[in-house]
């Protein structure tokens, strides 16, 4: 089991988040992201070049995931680390409570990762009495909210300042009432200062992971607060969480990705802190854990492979299709339903929890195309999203009105002549219909349009009618 | 100006390039007057225009995941289309969809991927074809006789930016129309949330999305909204006019035309038949 979804209630979500005053006005602004991602590429010459070799990097590894998941082990275990493999996210759960009792742990620190989001890590070791505490501000803003992400790298994006301030005033009970938590800088003081408590105490320390590389057994983490640093060296056991399609051959692989990472995600040339970890604490080293482990997930990935969805594998989570997609910027991370919101979601999610939950997620696109458009490897999102609406056509999993409005169109669609005289006389009745006012307010069958729009009615007779006279 | 694509191997120096106008379902039924633009604006380019019987590009079944039938509508416009030097469309999504889709639809086939292949390379979106392949420099519409002077704000339709490449040659051809003052809105790029079916299947985005368009064409100051797709068109035109937002909003390929006399898109008609 993983976290449970509410994709298939996609409507009712978008209808709350297109309602929530709160998270309108967040998405509001716009992200910024995007703005700074033009910056960042157009100041780098190559980024065109290295975008294509980010994807070939990737596309290499996926055809020879095999060999760099054994390189990659044998070099962990060289260097005194322990690698798991967790065929689903029960498996993986229980490989880490097993890990966390072993050193009879009490608290557990995160550093940001998706993927144990996508286990539901959280609830299930708070249930067996570990205690876990996100590390990174905006995950530690959603778990005292009892939230999940709404975006990949920024969690807590839907969210104002004003509801922040609420929230630490709600369970930091122990800071007096009268503080000053008005400023984005007090608040991040105030998290600080208790964060840091829990760094020194923390049992384990959890990391997700941006890349394994096979080379050397490393796993490299991007974040801007260093709280993975804090994570993954003070604690006697550092984890780390990561799937199947993280690996990359080699340290110049990494370096590649790296340069396309940040840029597209936030417009920086690099995050503030990349980290590399490589086993657990050397006799000569100063710090680390003294235990290290790889829990290495696949959970429907490994399906993946080879088939129709494989390009998805090349995701490197930068979150640039969500911050550049309509849809997305309209409804936030949440109305998805599921741990991966926006094109990258509305492509992966099916392949991950079936198409017949989350049908709807590659249906709510305008094929825009701005995602793929951005994407540092060059996913072609779009065409995902319509293989995945003709798995679902073929399946019968589309609405009935759909299917039979799409029926009727297609007979006629397909026979030129009696579409001719079919819009003739539609073209004919809408334009008697609007004729004082040249529009329609409502429609038969097309309430969706004129719920919110007007419909405009056609001029008169159709083209091809009125082309055919005047060439007479 | 040397002709950038290939036209399918055919020779066209010496004689007038023979252009099949696909007109699009969209201005076949709504807008016809679109469609005497665009013969008008490729006539006056030196073209000979043809319209052979046709419907739709296929676009709401290929979206619907509906392959089959997109395929027997796709080889009926090849087909329909194989006598033409060039393919026209006024509108970047269905010259997207029969330019960069319509080979896919064929792989793996014996027969059909070299006819769907010399069809994409002769296809093109109306203002780009003008611009990119006939040379065009200058139209010789205006719109000084109006006071005051016409100020318009364009919006790139997705499929013609992305698939096609249409940006420039609007604007380039726009620019040199006398009494026509263009200013940039804000996020011109940006999907307008029109998405063919999208827009009454996920109605409730679809209006949100078009919202923050048609505050940032309202932001301009503008009175003219262009753009080179009728749905789009459709799409902001109904929205600013339920907002009451007094836009008028046009493809722009009228404006390119000079058919300016006709009224503007979802107001009230005239009753004339458009003119030549």
């Amino acid at each position: 089991m993983t976290l449970r979804a509410t994709s298939p209630a996609f409507k009712e979500n978008v209808r709350e988040a297109l309602s929530d005053v709160q998270l309108q006005k967040a998405l509001g602004g716009g992200l910024g992201f995007t703005e700074q991602r033009r910056r960042a590429a157009e100041k780098l010459p190559e980024f065109e070049a290295l975008r294509d070799s980010a994807r070939d990097i990737k596309n290499h590894t996926l055809a020879h995931l095999d060999l760099y998941l054994e390189a990659y082990e044998e070099r962990v275990v060289a260097t005194g680390g322990q690698v798991h493999y967790a065929v689903d996210a029960e498996a993986a759960r229980t490989i880490i409570l097993d890990i966390c009792r072993t050193a009879a742990a009490k608290t557990v620190t995160k550093g940001k990762t998706m993927i144990a989001e996508e286990i539901g890590l959280n609830d299930f070791l708070e249930q067996n009495g570990v205690v876990p505490v996100e590390t990174d501000l905006g995950e530690y803003i959603i778990q005292i909210r009892h939230e999940t992400p709404s975006h990949i790298i920024a969690p807590a994006i839907h969210l104002n300042k004003e509801q922040v301030e609420e929230d630490f005033r709600r369970v930091h009970t122990h800071l007096p009432p009268d503080r000053n938590l008005s400023e984005p800088a007090t608040l991040l003081a105030e998290a600080r200062a208790i964060l840091r408590e829990k760094f020194l105490a923390a049992d384990v320390g959890i990391t997700g992971a941006n890349f394994l590389v096979a080379e050397t057994g490393s796993s490299i983490i991007v974040t801007n607060e260093g709280n993975g640093d804090l994570t993954q060296t003070l604690p006697k056991i550092h984890i780390v969480l990561a799937t199947i399609e993280k690996l990359v051959p080699t340290l110049e692989d990494a370096a590649q990705l790296l340069r396309v990472l940040a840029r597209s995600a936030t417009g920086q040339e690099m995050a503030v802190y990349t980290t590399l970890s490589t086993g657990p604490r050397r006799p000569d080293d100063p710090d680390g854990p003294a235990q290290y482990h790889v829990v290495i997930l696949d959970n429907g990935r490994s399906a993946m492979l080879g088939g129709e969805f494989q390009d998805m594998l090349r995701c490197i989570r930068c979150g640039a299709c969500m911050n550049h997609c309509p849809v997305f910027n309209a409804i936030g991370g949440h109305a998805y339903g599921w741990v991966y919101p926006g094109p990258m979601g509305a492509v992966l999610t099916p392949s991950l929890i079936g198409v017949d939950q989350a049908g709807h997620l590659p249906n709510a696109s305008t094929f825009c195309g701005r995602c793929e458009e951005v994407c540092p490897v060059r996913i072609p999102l779009p065409r995902m999203m319509r293989s995945w609406r003709e798995r679902e056509f073929e399946r019968h999993l589309s609405p009935a009105t759909v299917r039979s409005g799409l029926a009727v169109w297609a007979f006629f669609a397909k026979r030129p002549r009696l579409y001719g005289l079919a819009t003739g006389i539609a073209a004919r009745a809408l334009s008697l219909a609007g004729i004082f006012t040249g529009r329609l307010r409502w429609l038969p069958l097309a309430s969706g349009w004129t719920r919110y729009r007007d419909f405009p009615v056609p001029q008169g007779a159709t083209f091809q009618s009125q082309w055919k006279r005047r060439k007479r | 100006m040397a002709e950038p694509e290939p036209d399918g191997g055919r020779k066209t120096e010496g004689r007038p390039k023979r252009v099949g106008l696909f007109v699009t379902c969209l201005v076949d039924l709504i807008r016809p007057s679109v469609g005497f633009a665009a013969a008008k604006l490729l006539e006056d380019a030196g073209c000979v225009v043809e319209v052979p019987l046709q419907s739709c590009c296929g676009q709401p079944a290929f979206n619907s995941g509906d392959r089959a039938t997109t395929r027997e509508i796709a080889e009926a416009v090849i087909t329909a289309f194989a006598p033409y030097d060039y393919v026209v469309a006024p509108s970047g999504s269905c010259a997207g969809m029969l330019k960069t889709h319509y080979p896919e639809l064929f792989h793996g086939d014996p027969n059909w991927p070299p006819k769907a292949e010399s069809f994409a390379d002769r296809t093109f979106e109306l203002v780009s074809f003008l611009v990119d392949v006939l040379g065009v420099e200058k139209v010789s519409s205006r719109l000084d006789e109006q006071t005051p002077p016409r100020h318009a704000t364009y919006h790139d339709s997705c499929a013609g930016l992305r698939e096609l490449g249409v940006k420039a040659q609007p604007r380039k051809l726009l620019a040199g129309i006398a009494g026509l003052m263009l200013t940039e809105m804000r996020d011109p790029d940006v999907c307008c949330g029109f998405g063919g079916t999208f827009c009454v299947k996920y109605a409730d985005i679809s209006n949100a999305i078009v919202g923050r368009k048609v505050d940032n064409i309202a932001a301009t100051g503008a009175d003219l909204l262009l753009a080179g797709d009728l749905g789009c068109l459709m799409n902001m035109a109904g929205r600013l006019q339920r907002d009451g937002k007094p836009i008028a909003v046009r493809h722009v390929a009228e404006v390119l035309a000079g058919m300016t006399d006709l009224p503007p898109i979802g107001e009230r008609s005239t009753g004339r038949r458009p003119t030549r």
